[in-house]
């Protein structure tokens, strides 16, 4: 049965609405809304709580950006199948509601003797955690493949399957879904204390929430909202990730996600293209004490350059558009800490690193289980109305060049940042969506605008006009 | 579907080399001469510029909108067309264009496709700037279009980053915005302070502090001394690059120095049929230099016009430190007029040399004190001696 409802309830301010929550997720990120967006299925009432002004606004926004195949999962562990499945339903749900993605796939670069000696054992992972194609090349391969590289590659591992993705439009399909199918999306709501009885009380920043279950997939706050419940099984480190984004102009020097050999420091520096047409640098890894200090620093970015010009040389004669600091939501643990509590009818979603979003939909399909084990009644789901995403990927048609969209409506040929080819239908339309941009950097996120080479030079008092006049 | 259209001269950018250009070449009756400009006003970066100073001696000073629209006035009225709302998005061929507009995509074919794209300031992030990403940070461009196109608010205490004359600018607007100026900040060790306002020279931005609005910016004196500024605001002014998109998407071919396309004194690119003017060629000039550029290519695209031969481009002029750029930066028809050249560091009474392949082609003190804020003309006499087969020919100091 497909529904469609058309009164959706997204808040933003003032208090909450009375009566009980048959279940509320606590975190808008991409696990959060992907939860809710599955549990919306079902008749139930679902609230989705974020102390954000926005969803995605936290870990979501600043990762990656790739749809991982889970070659190089711990083999066995509930991240490497959640990954595997993750993959398979992520990209049905991509090409359904129009995420971009581009399957590019990964090259590992052994850089000396001793990377060159662990491919073998990677390929030989990748096995195990049920991923066949994976290929140990040569270095003239690897020259081949890409001719770009810096000198001195000893050779690689190619893995096909790799894509990149748009991290921001699936976070913001699963949301848009989730709030159509009738869930209460209530943002800058930061839950502050958790009474727990025959219902939650959650205590928030916008007065008391009644709920009957709870999920909890705060991503770095997990552990603190567990805390709240009486559970200390983990604690969350926020390791920092600094990124720098080069211009579309460089996008011609790379052709795969670029993956270093991974060491026992973590992932390790990559060199990967965008959905959006440039080019990313990063991440550095930096465990702090702070889960709010998503800044850069001149160490990290000197530390990028070195590693960036060593990968791909001429990159570094590009020009920057962006540097970005996210935060993973690193636990000691190697595996996610995915939590029940069925006598509590709590479920705790933490560790969630880098591969939630690849994994996100299975993730969730996984807590749906959790939570029907803890009582929650799961007859009756439905399927839902299917979303059609705005297209931000440079790889597809994008308004600009669509001269039938544009015949219908010539506001999709009004470009107003030039940079990223952003029109005044695409910020019309995403700023009158099913879930609103709560600020300049959300409505960026939802088209681009602003993001590009210039940072407003040409467009920002525009585009910031346009977001003004759409909020009064 | 796309409509194709053939136009005589496709001019990029409605600024002040565009429209000066256009107006030259459809007064001599070149044709169908159509300016594209992707704003939905013409006119440049002078739109939003507020102060006095536009236009040559011999007119009187005009704001810069004020200049914009003589200027737009002047290319209508001798019969070009300025199209605005209109972007060049991408080549369909050597000569011709894509373009988007509300009217539908569109591709333009030329005989002669001049590039009058501009310049920008390169964003904090360019030049990696530490710190968080709140609000607040701008370029001067986006504060002078806030400003005075928009009547936007801007904050309540401002830092300016730069010491070039658009930092000047950019304290006027603040102030005119009722935003108090905290400090000037360059790295440079000596600069033009602005009455009123505090001046730390040799002073790096180290950190960018605030969370959802900036809080403060902390800088560090090359003495070591540091310290944070109190503000809500931070403007980064000067470090211009050439908006050199469609040059490059268009393969065309640009200097290293300037970054923006490398042509002859005839405005010629690497490509044929295809010239540049104005800022797109070095970065930021008073719109008068650029405008200048614009009225001395129309002779060359003329001939272009009558059939006149693309000519080999000649060795490449390059620099040395702490030279920066030089433009024109082919050495084609280096006849009469002077070139371009800026200095990174201010020099006093330099001795500019020019060797080819280690033969010296020319030395001469320059009585005058360079600064990095301005450009010092180079006379292009002594080009007699190059040897066009050679290899590049390299300006230095000293």
């Amino acid at each position: 049965m497909t529904v469609s409802t058309t009164a959706t309830t997204v808040t933003t301010g003032g208090a909450l609405p009375g009566g009980e929550y048959d279940v509320t997720v606590v975190g808008a990120g991409v696990v959060g809304a992907a939860i809710a967006r599955e549990l919306a299925r079902l008749p139930l009432r679902i609230a989705l709580v974020d102390a954000s002004d926005d969803v995605g606004d936290g870990t979501s926004k600043a990762n990656t950006a790739i749809l991982h195949t889970g070659f190089d999962a711990v083999p066995d562990s509930l991240e490497s199948r959640l990954v595997r499945e993750g993959h398979r339903l992520l990209s049905a749900y991509a090409a359904e509601s129009g995420i971009p993605v581009e399957p590019l796939g990964a090259l590992l670069v052994a850089w000396d003797e001793e990377q060159a000696a662990a491919l073998p054992g990677l390929a030989d992972k990748a096995e195990r955690n049920g991923y066949r194609a994976a290929r140990i090349i040569a270095a003239e391969e690897v020259r081949a493949r890409e001719p770009e590289l810096g000198p001195g590659a000893l050779g690689g591992l190619h893995v096909p399957g790799e894509s990149i993705i748009c991290p921001w439009t699936t976070t913001l399909a699963y949301a848009t879904q989730a709030v159509r199918a009738g869930v209460d999306l209530h943002l800058n709501c930061r839950v502050q204390k958790v009474t727990s009885g025959a219902t939650h009380t959650l205590a928030t920043s916008r007065g008391p929430l009644r709920t009957r279950h709870l999920v909890n997939a705060a991503g770095l706050y997990a552990d603190e909202i567990d805390r709240l419940l009486g559970h200390a099984d983990f604690a969350v480190t926020p390791r920092r990730g600094q990124l720098i984004v080069f211009d579309e102009l460089a996008r011609d020097l790379v052709r795969h996600v670029l993956l270093p050999v991974p060491s026992a420091l973590g992932k390790g520096v990559l060199v990967s293209p965008t959905v959006y047409g440039n080019v990313m640098l990063g991440p550095t890894a930096e465990d702090l004490d702070d889960k709010t200090d998503t800044g850069s620093t001149a160490e990290g970015l000197a530390l990028l350059r070195e590693k960036g010009r060593r990968i791909l040389p001429a990159l570094l004669e590009e020009e920057v558009t962006a540097v970005y600091a996210g935060l993973r939501a690193a636990t000691g643990d190697d595996d996610y800490a995915i939590r029940a509590h069925p006598a509590q009818r709590y479920v705790t979603v933490g560790g969630i690193r880098s591969t939630g979003l690849t994994a996100s939909m299975a993730i969730a399909a996984h807590v749906v289980e959790l939570l029907a084990d803890g009582g929650l009644p799961v007859a009756g789901a439905r399927e839902l109305e299917p979303v059609r995403m705005p297209n931000l990927g440079e790889a597809f048609l994008r308004p600009y060049r669509d001269a039938e969209l544009i015949a219908r409506d010539p506001e999709y040929g009004r470009i107003v940042c030039h940079c990223e080819r952003v029109t005044r239908g695409e910020i019309r339309d995403a700023l009158a969506s099913t879930v609103p941009p709560g600020s300049p950097d959300g409505l960026r996120r939802r088209t681009r605008a602003r993001g590009g080479r210039c940072q407003g030079f040409h467009c920002g008092a525009a585009v910031r006009s346009l977001f003004e006049e759409a909020r009064t | 579907m796309s409509r194709d259209r053939t136009v005589d001269v496709l001019v990029v950018g409605a600024g002040p080399a565009g429209l000066a250009l256009a107006a030259r070449l459809a007064g001599a009756g070149a044709g169908h001469v159509e300016v594209l400009e992707r704003e939905q006003d013409a006119g440049g970066v002078p739109r939003h510029c507020h102060h006095g100073g536009f236009g040559g001696p011999v007119r009187p000073w005009l704001t810069g909108p004020a200049y914009a629209r003589r200027a737009v006035r002047a290319a209508t009225a001798a019969g070009a067309t300025v199209r605005t709302g209109v972007s060049a998005t991408g080549w369909a061929g050597p000569l011709t264009l894509e373009t988007t507009s509300p009217a539908g995509p569109e591709r333009i074919t030329a005989r002669a496709v001049v590039l009058a794209t501009g310049a920008r300031e390169r964003p904090r992030s360019a030049r990696l700037v530490p710190g968080s990403r709140p609000a607040g940070v701008l370029t001067t461009g986006e504060l002078q279009q806030s400003v005075h196109l928009y009547g936007q608010d801007v904050g309540r205490r401002a830092v300016v980053v730069g010491a070039e004359p658009v930092a000047r600018h950019a304290v006027r607007t603040l102030r005119r915005a009722g935003t108090e100026v905290v400090a000037v900040v360059t790295e440079r060790p000596r600069a033009a302070a602005v009455p009123g306002v505090p001046l730390l020279t040799a002073t790096t931005v180290a950190e960018l502090r605030g969370r959802g609005r900036l809080s403060g910016v902390a800088v560090r004196h090359e003495d070591g001394r540091c310290g944070v500024l109190a503000c809500d605001t931070v403007v980064f002014t000067g470090d211009w690059i050439p908006d050199h998109e469609l040059a490059r998407r268009g393969g065309v071919a640009l200097d290293p120095g300037t970054r923006g396309p490398s042509v002859d004194a005839s405005f010629r690119t690497s490509t044929a049929g295809v010239f540049a003017v104005g800022n797109a060629l070095h970065g930021v000039e008073p719109a008068a230099t650029a405008a200048a550029e614009g009225e001395a290519a129309a002779a060359p695209i003329l001939a272009r016009l009558s059939g006149a031969p693309w000519p080999d481009a000649g060795p490449p002029l390059a620099v040395r430190a702490p030279l920066l750029w030089v433009a024109p930066n082919r050495l084609k028809d280096l006849g009469g007029r002077p070139m371009l050249l800026r200095s990174d560091e201010p020099l006093t009474a330099p001795v500019l040399t020019a060797a080819q392949d280690g033969r010296l082609l020319w030395r001469r003190r320059f009585p005058v004190r360079a600064t990095p804020s301005r450009s010092m003309r180079l006379p292009a006499g002594w080009t007699d001696r190059v040897d066009r087969s050679g290899g590049p020919v390299v300006l230095a100091v000293g």
